[in-house]
């Protein structure tokens, strides 16, 4: 079964020959896919002109498994987990897009318990600090500093522990269901969660000192990679990324989901402070300041699950659960503010079936790196390493 | 500017662009004419009225066995109105791997595009006219077939090795 229509391996044979000329011209080089910066396992291939980055060529699909054709064999039910295996560092916001699609085309969204809802947006946002934690660590050791790593490890291992807690898993939780959860919080959680946010308090500011002002730092990061904001809107960058360049676009804020519009808090974009708007720099701070974020909302979160939603011996955070999951036949786009950007579920059911006829996962990620050719067109070497730590993708979620 | 003043703004500028309309759900779909997509996509964006700016998602589809379509469905958002839309095109097709389903691509228009048709190509098995390279991104390059077409047979082997 081979295919002869030679204008579909015409792109092919280009790179092939491009490839070919350039390394008696200039040098080839492979970085990755097992070289540690490259977070996972990404294949960039460089044309190089002695120091100088010519061209990146960026290969991926190594982690590849075809989330959208298990999808296609599976009830919406049993998708949850497969969706927690996209971007696993944040598998609660995952699960949270894909449930409040099939729920908003159930007609069920509005029926959700608010104690739900705000357990939803608890975890959400403990899973979005872990994974913004894991962003500042690993984009320090990519750029030399040690230090942070370890420090945002043990930071990240109380909200690892709190979410074990919650759902039984560490890092694919589950939790989140159609139409509620898999299990109410378990008693005391929210006394461990306020300990953890006093705790956590003073060592962001000793993060910052020691990574955010350090002068090593800003002179590794600042005035490099710079997206400008045209370009990352062309293509498609959302999240950090866009935040970074100066837009304040967050769909937290412009779609109003959940009970995000009950809470309080700010959208923080790249100012450009210590160079250009829109550089490694500016995407880093605003990760840092999404954290103090998000630690308001987990804050304003308990506060509710406290007082007004206090947990009653009666409470069933499945007695919304629909028994047959089957949505009138009709088309639907969810998106929703993952950790790295605008995370989407594009639905189609025949209204038939419990099993969607198409799933498509709209990965951030998978935006956010195919700018990666434009801005690294003509730097160094060492300074691609800054700009691919920037970017923070995920190839769970790349891949898919 | 809602569903029906979009609506009114490409039949004026182009005539009978628009073949059809799904209302029925919770988000209404364009069915656009599929050689006028790069030209609606390109006005979309660029008509300060609706300046849809933002491209979310690009979606290969394959229609099912009997139908034979295969379909593309933009999804647009707009960043200073903060509306969405979405665009349907899709062309009928033999199923015959040497004669894939072809559109137009607008990787010219937006360039989140380019990741996404490719996508496209290498999964369902959609060819998209001048898209700069249109390589296989997830896939291997030598791989046979296009796996979520919904007659995809799942591959034995794989240069020799036999996969579990």
């Amino acid at each position: 079964m081979n295919i002869a229509n030679p204008i579909y391996s015409a792109a092919l044979e280009n790179y092939n020959q491009k490839i070919a000329s350039a390394a008696t011209e200039d040098m080839v080089l492979n970085m990755g896919p097992q070289h540690p910066s490259t977070h996972g396992v990404l294949r960039l291939e460089l044309i190089t002109d002695g120091e100088i980055v010519k061209e990146v060529i960026p290969h991926i699909g190594y982690l590849h498994r075809c989330f959208e054709k298990h999808a296609e064999s599976l009830t919406y039910q049993q998708t949850i987990p497969f969706t927690d295996r996209l971007d696993y560092l944040a598998s609660m916001n995952n699960s949270h897009a894909f449930v409040m699609g099939v729920e908003r085309m159930l007609g069920i969204d509005k029926d959700i318990p608010k104690r739900v809802e705000y357990i939803r947006v608890l975890v959400c946002e403990l899973n979005r600090i872990g994974s913004h934690l894991i962003a500042i660590g690993t984009y320090g050791i990519d750029i030399g500093a040690f230090t942070p790593f370890l420090w945002c490890f043990r930071d990240r291992e109380h909200i690892m522990g709190m979410l074990e807690w919650a759902s039984g898993s560490r890092m694919l939780y589950n939790y989140i269901w159609v139409g509620g959860l898999f299990y109410d919080l378990p008693v005391g959680f929210e006394e461990r969660c306020r300990e953890f946010v006093d705790y956590f308090k003073p060592k962001m500011k000793e993060l910052n000192e020691l990574l955010t002002d350090n002068q090593v730092f800003i002179n590794r990061t600042a005035n490099i990679g710079i997206l400008p904001l045209d370009v990352a809107i062309n293509y498609g960058c959302s999240g950090p990324m866009l935040r970074g360049s100066g837009l304040k676009w967050d769909l937290r804020r412009i779609d109003n989901y959940s009970v995000y519009p009950e809470l309080e808090f700010d959208v923080p974009t790249g100012k450009g402070e210590m160079g250009t708007a829109g550089d490694c720099w500016d995407r880093y701070k605003v990760r840092v300041d999404e954290i103090e974020q998000s630690l308001k909302m987990i804050e304003q979160c308990l506060d509710r699950l406290q007082k007004e939603l206090k947990r009653t011996p009666d409470f069933d955070p499945r007695s919304k659960m629909p028994r047959k999951t089957i949505p009138k036949a009709q088309d639907y786009y969810v998106r929703c503010e993952g950790a790295k950007g605008e995370l989407g579920f594009y639905f189609m059911c025949d209204g038939k079936s419990e099993i969607p006829t198409r799933v498509k996962a709209r990965a951030p990620s998978f935006n956010n790196l195919s700018v990666l050719p434009e801005i690294a067109k003509g730097v160094m070497i060492a300074d691609l390493i800054a700009i691919v730590g920037s970017i923070d993708f995920v190839l769970g979620e790349v891949d898919r | 500017m809602n569903f029906e003043d979009i609506k009114l703004l490409l039949v004026e500028k182009f005539g009978g662009v628009i073949i059809g309309e799904e209302t029925g759900g919770l988000q209404p779909a364009l069915v656009i004419e599929p050689n006028y997509i790069a030209e609606v996509c390109l006005e979309l964006r660029n008509n300060p009225k609706t300046y849809f700016d933002f491209l979310s998602s690009v979606t290969g589809v394959d229609y099912g066995v009997e139908l034979s379509r295969f379909g593309v469905i933009y999804h647009l958002a707009s960043i200073p109105y903060q509306t969405q839309l979405t665009l349907k095109i899709s062309k009928e097709n033999n199923r015959d791997l040497n004669e894939l389903p072809i559109f137009p691509s607008i990787t010219s228009v937006y360039r989140t595009a380019d990741w996404h048709e490719r996508e496209a190509y290498d999964l369902a098995g959609i060819f998209f006219e001048g898209h700069p390279d249109l390589r296989r991104i997830l896939l291997p390059d030598d791989w046979e077939g296009f796996p979520l077409r919904k007659d995809y047979k799942t591959a034995e082997y794989y240069k020799g090795i036999k996969i579990d």
